[in-house]
């Protein structure tokens, strides 16, 4: 059993829209898998299916050789762990009791947080680099700050898939690069397989293993950055023109946008 | 920004959910309720002295009889009403928050108090008695007021935030609509019995509506109590609750049914008391933190004490006679929120 996820001729609707049409692909265990593709193109939509929070209207989604369906609510989340693009927390919760929050799948019905968890909290914060917050209200954090404290969260949770939606949308350069590193990091040395969304296609090149190249929902392209980031699949999805060549950094294709002040008038 | 603010404020480390903590804070808060409760029973116009006060409360027999009938006849009904009802509407409050995942909620914004008083009204107009048959009224309008609500917000945007807000804010004015229809069309002796209604009041308890009425809150507050680590990772929004293994609709839909059926209980028996859900939970939230494990239990003694000593007030601040206790609740209340709400704004 190699894959983590198998999805098969998915769709997904919301009320009468088809928003992710007949998808078929798979994710490898120990993966980074990158959902990229414009707005509106169904990344979100196709990682909340996957992470069981959405029906598919056709098809079938199995996640290690079990189909998803038959994962409950509970055992689903002890497998996967879902990082939404942003958490709605207005109530003034400390950084370690959002952390431990993640081992609430762990927990019986009336059953507190035991030392193990207390442990297992405490080695997320320090593996994303918050353990110093570990007492900071969650309002007075920056969006840096925030986004690691959802990732302990997520790590707290023990899954063996973890679903990141756009996590680094609100961050700047800098925050950007350490939030990708740190996930590079995790997939290296533990079991995690990670599939995320982003709309960053340099982002998608620098980091995946496999990108998913989505428009209107269906499948531009799919496989190793340097063959998925081309000139053409670009095009088709973004629907504009870029500049494709390789990075000075490696074997990966750095993406430049290009101004229209730059293209020939016809 | 740049280097990470080494600040460790070791209290809110330190303040994991043991099973220790949640009896501190019970046992605390039960004294204070007790200490409350003690108030409530020695406040009165009877004007005795503290010693034969204190003979009664202590259940000796030298005391003067005609005390002893005021202390345990009519003040202890009304002290048992204001703890289960306060207990009964702080813990609503609470848990509309959390499902409202706004800290400035409480129960009337869902318009369950404008149902409980159309229904109410309605039924002194049609001239039941106290209950079964106003209570019932009330309890139906309130329950009204909640399908009504869920379907104005129906479909998958019930448990939006939004939705769940606006319609509570419309059915509640076309209540305030019909309530003023009903006072404006009533000229009688019922008017009087309505307005006190309104205002809320718990001079009119009886021994058996305290016992009937703690049958209904005690089991609705066990049930809430049991959802309360749910309801924390209610706050993370639906999708990141549901992927921490909680069943966001079925939970929510539980919360709302039996805080409606506790908080329509309430107020069938006190008539509107306005901010005790709101300020009680804010104010415990802020000295206790935000966990609902916590703050469940801690609610239900806090705002049980909370109106014990608001009607107390009610009977002491006037010269003669007294007043209703809602207008105490309000006057102490939306100051208090205020306040609340400025401190947290900065």
């Amino acid at each position: 059993m190699k894959e983590a996820a198998v999805v098969q001729d998915v769709s997904v609707s919301y009320d009468r829209d088809e928003v992710i049409r007949n998808l078929t692909f798979s994710v490898r265990m120990g993966e980074f898998f990158i959902i990229a593709g414009p707005n509106g193109s169904g990344k979100s939509t196709l990682l909340k299916t996957l992470a069981g929070l959405l029906r598919p209207s056709r098809g079938r989604i199995s996640l290690f050789g079990r189909s998803l369906e038959s994962y409950g609510r509970r055992r689903l989340s002890h497998t996967v762990a879902y990082m939404p693009q942003t958490v709605p927390l207005d109530f003034p919760f400390t950084v370690a009791e959002v952390v431990l929050m993640g081992r609430s799948p762990h927990l019986g019905l009336f059953q507190l947080e035991g030392r193990t968890d207390m442990e297992k909290a405490r080695e997320a914060m320090e593996r994303t680099h918050v353990a110093h917050l570990a007492g900071r209200p969650m309002d007075r954090l920056s969006g840096g700050e925030r986004q690691r404290v959802f990732l302990a969260q997520a790590l707290c949770q023990e899954p063996r898939l973890l679903l990141l939606d756009e996590p680094t949308a609100a961050l700047d350069l800098k925050h950007q690069v350490h939030l990708m590193d740190l996930l590079e990091e995790l997939r290296g040395d533990k079991e995690i397989t990670i599939v995320m969304v982003t709309h960053d296609i340099n982002l998608a090149a620098m980091y995946g293993d496999t990108v998913l190249l989505l428009k209107d929902g269906r499948s531009v392209s799919l496989g190793p950055p340097a063959e998925v980031l081309t000139f053409d699949a670009l095009e088709a999805a973004y629907g504009c023109v870029v500049l494709v060549d390789e990075s000075p950094l490696g074997r990966f294709p750095r993406i430049t946008p290009v101004p229209r002040r730059y293209l020939g008038k016809d | 920004m740049g280097t990470p603010e080494v600040r460790v404020n070791a209290d809110a480390v330190a303040r994991p959910v043991t099973l220790g903590r949640v009896a501190v804070v019970a046992v605390s808060l039960t004294v204070v309720l007790l200490a409350a409760m003690l108030l409530g029973l020695a406040v009165g116009s009877s004007g005795a002295d503290l010693q034969s006060l204190l003979n009664v409360l202590m259940l000796r027999n030298t005391g003067d009889p005609t005390l002893h009938t005021i202390v345990w006849q009519l003040r202890w009904p009304r002290v048992l009403l204001a703890v289960e009802v306060g207990g009964a509407l702080s813990l609503g409050g609470l848990v509309f928050q959390a499902l409202l995942r706004n800290p400035l909620a409480e129960p009337y914004i869902l318009g369950t108090s404008g149902g409980a008083a159309v229904g109410a009204i309605i039924g002194i107009l049609l001239g039941l008695s106290q209950f079964p048959g106003v209570s019932l009224t009330a309890f139906a309008g309130s329950m009204g007021a909640l399908v009504l609500v869920m379907m104005l917000a129906s479909g998958k945007a019930v448990l939006r935030k939004d939705s769940l807000l606006l319609s509570g804010v419309m059915v509640n004015a076309f209540c305030s609509a019909l309530i003023l229809f009903f006072v404006s069309t009533t000229q009688d002796a019922r008017l009087h019995n309505i307005l006190f209604w309104l205002m809320g009041d718990l001079s009119r308890a009886d021994p058996d509506q305290g016992l009937r009425l703690a049958a209904i809150v005690l089991p609705c507050a066990a049930a809430v109590f049991a959802l309360a680590r749910p309801m924390n990772l209610l706050l993370l929004g639906r999708d990141a609750a549901e992927s921490l293994g909680v069943h966001v609709r079925r939970v929510s839909w539980g919360l709302l049914v039996v805080t409606s059926v506790m908080v329509s209980a309430a107020v069938c028996g006190s008539g509107l008391l306005g901010f005790v859900g709101l300020a009680v939970p804010h104010l415990l939230r802020l000295i206790l933190g935000p966990d609902h494990r916590v703050l469940v239990p801690a609610c239900l003694l806090g705002g049980g004490a909370y109106l014990v000593v608001c009607d107390a007030l009610a009977r002491w601040i006037p010269r003669q006679g007294e007043m209703p206790a809602g207008v105490v609740t309000a006057m102490i209340g939306a100051p208090l929120f205020i306040a609340l709400l400025r401190r947290s704004a900065r």
